[in-house]
């Protein structure tokens, strides 16, 4: 090779470094994209907005005997909703993405891996709130959920359980090679949360053993948060510690996602 | 590995001999391992800057394993292996390099546009590139004349369409070297034609590189250069011309049958004489 004797300590490169861990617009740009794709699915965004209101409604009648049942397991439900939701919509796109190449396209490109987890947190995101707002909305002005709290509260919580959806949605769908086993990580990661949240029985009452795993669960967190602001008119230590606990667990999931992403694949 | 001084603000038309730009790929050594096998082996080659470089040879020889090593998304790469004077993944690299996988990686659920200016936005982001970021996708969808489709849904498209939306997402920002697994597979004549025709005026007018795979042989005579693989392993590298002159054939394809039965007969008494000597 005739290279020339470069200088060696040449000016810093021209280049500009293209790649951040976080820019603000390719994330927004990733949202607008993920958005984009679901308004072209007007059924999937019927069903996500309609069936949490559906089942509500079935819930209160239900329960039409007995509107104390419905109020703890109404309010459990605004926040597992969302939850379940998130996850399976996040897990079938990001598997969908991984499948289809464009997982692969978008990482030979300037896309920071932190762009793309945090453009599906905030297109799921603002899809929740409104999915979110629709059941409360329902559910407390026109299915007499009697809740004590602020309904804002409510809000608050459902969003950070649709964002702890999203982020395991995200982090399971690494370990799905098709469509079907995805679907499959539904029952096992939710359904024993489910079971252990204290949606069916106070996690108090449970086996020793059981109480302890739920105790890890970030869904017995949702629930439990969600119960505070039924129960008390403001917002108490307790409902802070779950909401930030939920925050928390979406966080550190999210964070796990992202190093599930590679760059280089075999 | 090798350090050469920054270069992308000339880019030199062709590559001479003082040119002091790194070529645009430069392997030695270059080792490939997927699993228990070894997809590569020591492969050692130069593609020149400014020219399309054809990678042939039969499927499952590794051609797609080589241009994911080049775009830097290949895992277990050892080796020296140089894009554009930067070791190859280098994050520099990200911008410089359009690349076309052989399944068209597009989303099936936006437009063509949508696709467009969304992959735009990644490659050139910021509310000030947006008027930049607009033109550049009208010409892109022109190269690849769906013009006519850009309102159209991805998924809605003829397979050949949905790969040109996929090259067209690689013709963004200008860049640098192309890489293109298959572009051509499926398509029409006519288009398969114009494409080459586009891939050519890439080469001349932007001084941009091509490497371009593809297992028709008759696209062979269209390229500058050939790299004739087999088995993990580079065959030959030389202009079409020259190939047919060494290996005494009217075509490409003969010429490549006629190494590939070299190489055969070749390991056949390898193999026996390590047999006779053992």
């Amino acid at each position: 090779m005739t290279t020339p004797t470069a200088p060696t300590a040449s000016a810093p490169t021209l280049t500009p470094a293209p790649t951040r861990p976080l820019s603000l617009s390719r994330t927004t740009a990733t949202a607008t994209r993920v958005l984009r794709q679901l308004s072209h699915d007007p059924r999937t965004i019927a069903l996500l907005m309609l069936i949490p209101c559906v089942m509500l409604f079935l819930l209160r009648y239900v329960f039409d005997g007995s509107p104390r049942t419905f109020d703890n397991i109404g309010a459990s439900l605004l926040g597992i909703f969302p939850l379940i939701t998130m996850f399976l919509v996040t897990s079938i796109a990001t598997l969908r993405e991984r499948t289809s190449g464009t997982l692969e396209r978008l990482l030979a490109m300037p896309l920071g891996k932190g762009d793309l987890i945090a453009g599906y947190a905030l297109a799921f995101g603002a899809l929740a709130i409104v999915q979110s707002a629709l059941a409360t909305g329902l559910a407390v002005w026109f299915l007499d959920l009697d809740v004590t709290g602020s309904p804002w509260l409510l809000l608050l919580v459902a969003l950070l359980d649709a964002l702890l959806g999203t982020a395991l949605g995200l982090f399971v769908s690494a370990f799905a090679a098709s469509e079907f086993q995805a679907v499959q990580f539904m029952p096992a990661v939710i359904f024993p949360q489910l079971l252990l949240c204290g949606l069916f029985t106070p996690r108090d009452n449970m086996h020793p053993a059981l109480e302890a795993v739920s105790d890890v669960l970030p869904m017995s967190y949702a629930v439990d948060g969600m119960n505070e602001v039924l129960r008390h008119t403001d917002m108490t230590a307790t409902f802070v510690r779950d909401a930030l606990i939920v925050a928390g667990c979406a966080l550190l999931v999210l964070a796990l996602g992202a190093a599930t992403l590679k760059r280089r694949t075999t | 590995m090798m350090n050469y001084p920054p270069d992308h603000a000339s880019r030199p038309p062709e590559g001479r001999g003082d040119d002091p730009a790194p070529p645009a790929v430069h392997a030695e050594n270059l080792t490939v391992t997927r699993g228990t096998r070894t997809v590569l082996r020591g492969l050692g080659f130069t593609v020149p800057r400014g020219r399309i470089t054809g990678l042939l040879g039969p499927s499952g020889c590794g051609k797609s394993t080589l241009m994911r090593a080049i775009v830097g998304t290949q895992a277990k790469v050892a080796g020296t292996l140089d894009v554009l004077g930067r070791p190859a993944g280098h994050p520099a690299l990200r911008t410089r390099i359009g690349y076309v996988t052989q399944a068209p990686s597009v989303f099936d659920d936006l437009t063509v546009r949508q696709n467009l200016d969304y992959f735009a936005e990644i490659l050139d982001p910021g509310r000030a590139a947006a008027a930049h970021r607009r033109e550049d996708v009208t010409r892109v969808i022109a190269d690849v004349d769906l013009t006519g489709h850009a309102d159209a849904l991805a998924g809605n498209l003829s397979g050949g369409q949905r790969s040109r939306v996929s090259l067209a997402v690689a013709l963004l920002g200008a860049p640098e070297l192309l890489v293109l697994d298959e572009p051509t597979v499926g398509l029409d004549p006519v288009l398969r034609r114009d494409l080459w025709t586009l891939f050519h005026s890439i080469a001349a007018d932007r001084g941009a590189t091509i490497l371009v795979s593809s297992h028709v042989m008759d696209e062979a005579e269209r390229c500058h250069r050939l790299l004739l693989m087999r088995e993990g392993e580079v065959l030959a590298d030389d202009t079409p011309d020259a190939l047919r002159t060494r290996t005494g054939s009217e075509t490409v394809e003969e010429a490549f049958l006629r190494l590939v039965d070299d190489a055969k007969a070749k390991a056949r008494t390898a193999a026996r004489t390590k047999e006779t000597t053992r």
